[in-house]
């Protein structure tokens, strides 16, 4: 592409990946989540693709499909943890450890990081599937139909 | 014949889209609403979380989620089995 749309994608993709992860990081107190804030993220690697070409990004394509792979067991891992109750128990929520304080107050409230259990663990499992899925999905049709595919 | 049978379903069709219409409920008064109210007066203790949408996607209704997941899954899988390099 020409070398403007490389200019201001050098300029977009920071803060796109910045808010992805935000939307990600806090998906249990604001809207948005795994799904979401990977798509954003993903978008990134689309604009990098559209601005670079696909040839220069070419050894990132078994590592994303990897990082997928990783996402999904770390997802059904997570799943996993609350077998003793019933699948998909939350059993960090409220227990004091990692992720388990209570809200700071039922109701309206600005919102603490450190709430909600397993969820947060959960956003980031999806999200880094959701990026490194869609992420290679775009890749993989960016290099689509070249010699060495 | 067959354009006749053609138009009889489209009016029953239209009928029912018409009557629904005319007897949509109003806005904001669904019919059942103890679920709802449940999960949003219990889900920042149950569960912790301010989003009681994310609490709903990943813990009361992990399941789904996890159908989510596969079906991502599916397509990357077919995305890159279809895209593969061609052998010899």
């Amino acid at each position: 592409m020409s070398v403007v749309v490389r200019t201001v994608s050098r300029v977009v993709v920071p803060v796109a990946l910045a808010f992805g992860a935000y939307v990600i990081m806090h998906g249990h107190l604001t809207p948005g989540g795994g799904f979401q804030g990977g798509a954003v993220v993903a978008s990134v690697v689309a604009l990098l693709v559209v601005a670079f070409g696909g040839e220069r990004w070419r050894r990132w394509k078994e590592a994303l499909l990897s990082l997928e792979d990783v996402g999904a067991m770390a997802f059904v891992i997570l799943a996993f943890l609350g077998v003793g109750a019933t699948f998909f128990r939350n059993v960090l929520a409220g227990s004091g450890g990692l992720f388990g304080a209570p809200v700071p107050q039922l109701g309206p409230n600005p919102g603490a990081l450190n709430t909600a259990g397993t969820l947060p663990l959960m956003n980031w499992a999806v999200g880094f599937k959701v990026i490194a899925g869609l992420g290679a999905v775009v890749l993989l049709l960016a290099l689509f139909g070249r010699e060495d595919g | 014949m067959k354009r006749w049978l053609f138009l009889a379903a489209l009016l029953i069709l239209a009928g029912y889209f018409i009557a629904g219409g005319v007897w949509l409920r109003p806005f904001g008064e669904p019919e059942r609403s103890e679920m709802d109210r449940y999960f949003i007066e219990h889900a920042q203790v149950e569960v912790a979380a301010n989003n009681v949408v994310t609490a709903i996607v990943f813990d009361y209704r992990g399941y789904d989620t996890l159908g989510e997941a596969t079906v991502l899954f599916a397509a990357v899988v077919g995305v890159a089995l279809l895209l593969r390099r061609a052998r010899g």
